[in-house]
């Protein structure tokens, strides 16, 4: 390659000469040595280690003006290598001055050592065979996705080492009258997603895309170094915060905060200028798979008088058989491949009440499904599934919907007006007309007081509540059908019981007798959410 | 029967749908001063009077209820937040509830307590129309106990249940009535939450309902006995 194709594929400058050769020599890896040159061209930095090394060869011995410590009558087996750490750390020791290295004697090495700044993280961490490692952990957990997010978590000592670094080439710099701002140096994780997203898109045959569901992350570490960060403790006590469990206090946050404080001669002072160069490269930590939540909506009746809508479990004994949520649920957790979900609905009916009309609204949350995607027929295939398996209760308008959706179900909840139809039994004979002036009755205010049969688990207040309309239908001497629309959070069965004159007016005081429920059914849940969807 | 009276409810009533019942029977050696507790499902108890309280016999009048109960404590005083029921005022066995005045100068006062019964009480010769009913039942029946009286008339409402007072029933401030009318619902007295961990426990001092009825008949018999009078409907206001 001659000297002007070099130049196109590395930018670097005569300014530049110096640092590289200071960094070569403290143990920096070329793609680090790059960053420090504000090196901002991407296809530059996916040449391989040992590409970059030729190239960073060639451009030291670019340079003929400069004098150099040429050793020529050295036999060739006697070559310096890049990277010997005994004889360089000896020659800068003193005040960060630096001897130039003999370059005519300096060759890429296949032993490659460990960066001292990165730590082997755009090294070998970044390469074809690392991503492959990961991309069969990723294979192996057996996701659906079209894309994915890729986030790296990093050792916190990086940063205190890059920061070190940085420090070393703006005084070399500083020196030819040049300036450089930490901003100026090319980010770590920048640089490392620029050859990484490539290589996994490949590999997994899916784009990298920042706003996808599916997310591949990867902790490393790297215990050797973790005592970098602690002389900071001391120097910037206020930036750390001390946890309550057992998670160290060097959190990248805290430490970015502490270094953003420290003074240049306090961290000098504290942290070795040069580098101690690592036994090896980070670890992997963690590989994790996980699928942002996907919320599945529908509504549902319910047409048995025995059955919860949550499973109904004490001291870890099932005290009733099955739910609404276990029987729409179980299918659900089938299909999306999911561990765990979420039951939530529009309100809520007692075990022995029914609901019918057009159901009661649900929304169920499945966590890290392995399956996402699905059309819209398949959801409906699956609806009807649970429809046939059981008659307790029936699903409609089942689909996928936005975790933003889920507000129109609670506003529903708190919102929206109910419709039920009663079963009374009256103590004292009734003819007809001793029950309809109640459909005179228009918005009837009530007064009722935290219902004693959920008092142990709700704080005890007064709601007022409002009964919007009712309708009657004799039966007999003894029995009527009460219709009624009421506000949302009204307790009817209390309406009508009166829990102990809890609640005031009740159907009691306006008959002027005992009355009791012998039925409930829910009518409608009147809330215009999710979407109906056609037959 | 009367043409419309009301049958027997042929599904279980609201009480017995939630509630157990327990009872106390003599409570602090009083007398028939039977109270009844309804336990629900979830814990929570109602204070209410036993059918066979003297307060229940046909012919008492209540003139008012009062849940000043010292100087310094009135039930209505209490005042509960939170789902923890933080504030309740803590009832122990020698704490009172109300106490509930007669018309005929009878004062009667509801406690929360699960004491036994002990000791005896000493009788005072006092006379007025009802009590020569009593105190004629009473002396022709030394063995059956003491009558209250006038003189003692801090006879007082126990809840018989050790917890934390949730309300007091304020409505039967204003309708003493509803107390006799209807005194296991609108006519409770208290409702009291017991620790979480005693709620099983605090039953272990109370009689269960069969158990109740077996007192009840036993001290019908032995008035009957004593009295030599079979017919049971003349005892129903003898409180023995």
């Amino acid at each position: 390659m001659d000297s002007r194709g070099l130049e196109v594929m590395f930018p670097l400058k005569e300014k530049d000469r110096r640092v590289v050769q200071m960094l070569l020599s403290a143990g920096c890896c070329p793609r680090c040595i790059l960053r420090f040159c504000s090196v901002g061209i991407q296809p530059t930095y996916r040449l391989s280690c040992k590409e970059l090394f030729t190239e960073l060869h060639k451009f030291l011995n670019d340079d003929e003006d400069k004098s150099k410590v040429v050793e020529y009558d050295q036999p060739p087996c006697k070559k310096i290598r890049l990277q010997d750490s005994e004889k360089n750390d000896s020659d800068s020791e003193q005040n960060g001055a630096v001897k130039l290295l003999s370059s005519g004697n300096v060759l890429p090495d296949d032993e490659v050592k460990t960066c001292t700044v990165c730590l082997g993280i755009l090294q070998d961490l970044c390469e074809t065979d690392f991503v492959k490692k990961v991309c069969a952990k990723v294979d192996s957990a057996g996701y659906h996705f079209n894309s994915l997010v890729f986030s790296v978590s990093l050792p916190p000592q990086l940063l205190v080492r890059e920061h070190a670094t940085w420090l070393l080439v703006k005084q070399e710099l500083g020196q030819q009258g040049n300036i450089l701002k930490k901003d100026d140096i090319l980010q770590l994780k920048e640089v490392y997603k620029w050859i990484t997203h490539p290589l996994l898109s490949e590999e997994l045959g899916v784009p990298v895309d920042g706003k996808s569901l599916f997310e591949l992350s990867v902790v490393f570490a790297h215990p050797e170094t973790d005592g970098d960060c602690h002389f900071l403790a001391t120097a910037c006590r206020e930036c750390f915060r001390p946890t309550k469990s057992k998670q160290s206090i060097f959190t990248r946050m805290a430490v970015v905060k502490a270094l953003e404080k420290i003074k240049d001669g306090d961290f000098l002072q504290q942290f070795p200028h040069q580098l101690e160069r690592p036994k090896s490269s980070c670890v992997i930590q963690e590989i994790q798979c996980t699928h942002d939540s996907i919320y599945v909506a529908g509504r549902y009746n319910k047409f048995s008088r025995n059955l919860p809508q949550t499973p109904w479990v004490i001291d870890g004994e099932r005290k009733m058989e099955s739910s609404v949520e276990e029987l729409i649920g179980e299918p659900l957790k089938k299909m999306f491949k999911v561990d765990s979900l979420n039951f939530s609905s529009s309100g809520r009916e007692d075990v022995d009440v029914r609901a019918l009309g057009n159901g009661r609204p649900f929304a169920i949350e499945l966590l890290n499904p392995r399956r996402a995607t699905f059309l819209q027929n398949e959801l409906k295939e699956l609806q009807q599934k649970i429809n046939s398996s059981t008659d307790k209760i029936q699903v409609r308008d089942l689909q996928i919907v936005t975790r933003e959706a889920i507000g129109h179900m609670k506003e529903g909840e708190e919102e929206k007006t109910k419709s039920y139809s009663a079963l009374i039994w009256t103590e004292k004979a009734i003819v007809k007309n001793d029950i309809d002036f109640l459909q005179d009755l228009q918005d009837l205010k009530l007064d009722q007081k935290t219902p004693l049969r959920v008092l142990h688990r709700r704080p005890l207040a007064v709601r007022t509540r409002v009964i919007h309309n009712m309708r009657v239908e004799y039966i007999d001497l003894h029995h009527f059908r009460l219709y009624l629309k009421t506000q949302a959070g009204t307790y009817v069965k209390e309406f009508v019981h009166g829990d102990f004159g809890r609640t005031q007016p009740n159907l009691g005081t306006l008959l002027n007798m005992t009355t009791d429920i012998v039925e409930l059914d829910v009518e409608s849940v009147d809330v215009d959410w999710p979407p109906k969807l056609d037959e | 029967m009367e043409v419309g009276e009301a049958p027997v409810q042929t599904f279980p009533s609201m009480v017995d749908r939630y509630f157990r019942r327990w009872y106390k029977t003599d409570v602090k050696g009083k007398q028939c001063e039977d109270h009844c507790i309804l336990q629900h499902s979830n814990r929570i108890c109602v204070i209410t009077l036993a059918e066979s309280h003297p307060l229940l016999q046909s012919g008492r009048k209540i003139k008012s209820i009062s849940y000043q109960i010292s100087a310094n404590c009135s039930r209505l005083q209490n005042k509960v937040s939170g789902k923890s029921k933080r504030g309740g005022q803590f009832l122990t066995e020698l704490a009172p509830l109300c106490r509930i005045l007669c018309i005929d100068g009878e004062e009667y006062t509801i406690y929360s307590s699960n004491i036994d019964k002990r000791g005896e009480f000493q009788r005072t010769a006092e006379s007025d129309g009802l009590l020569t009913t009593w105190s004629q039942c009473a002396s022709e029946t030394p063995l059956v106990g003491v009558v209250p009286s006038k003189k003692e008339a801090d006879c007082e409402y126990w809840s018989c249940i050790r917890g934390r007072l949730l309300e007091v029933n304020e409505n039967i401030l204003q309708e003493p009535s509803l107390l006799q009318k209807k005194p296991s619902t609108e006519g409770y007295i208290a409702v009291v939450l017991p620790k979480f961990e005693e709620s099983k426990s605090i039953t272990q001092g109370l009689i269960n309902q069969e158990q109740y009825q077996d007192i009840i008949s036993k001290r019908h018999k032995t008035t009957a006995a004593i009295m030599g009078n079979t017919d049971p409907t003349s005892l129903s206001d003898c409180i023995l």
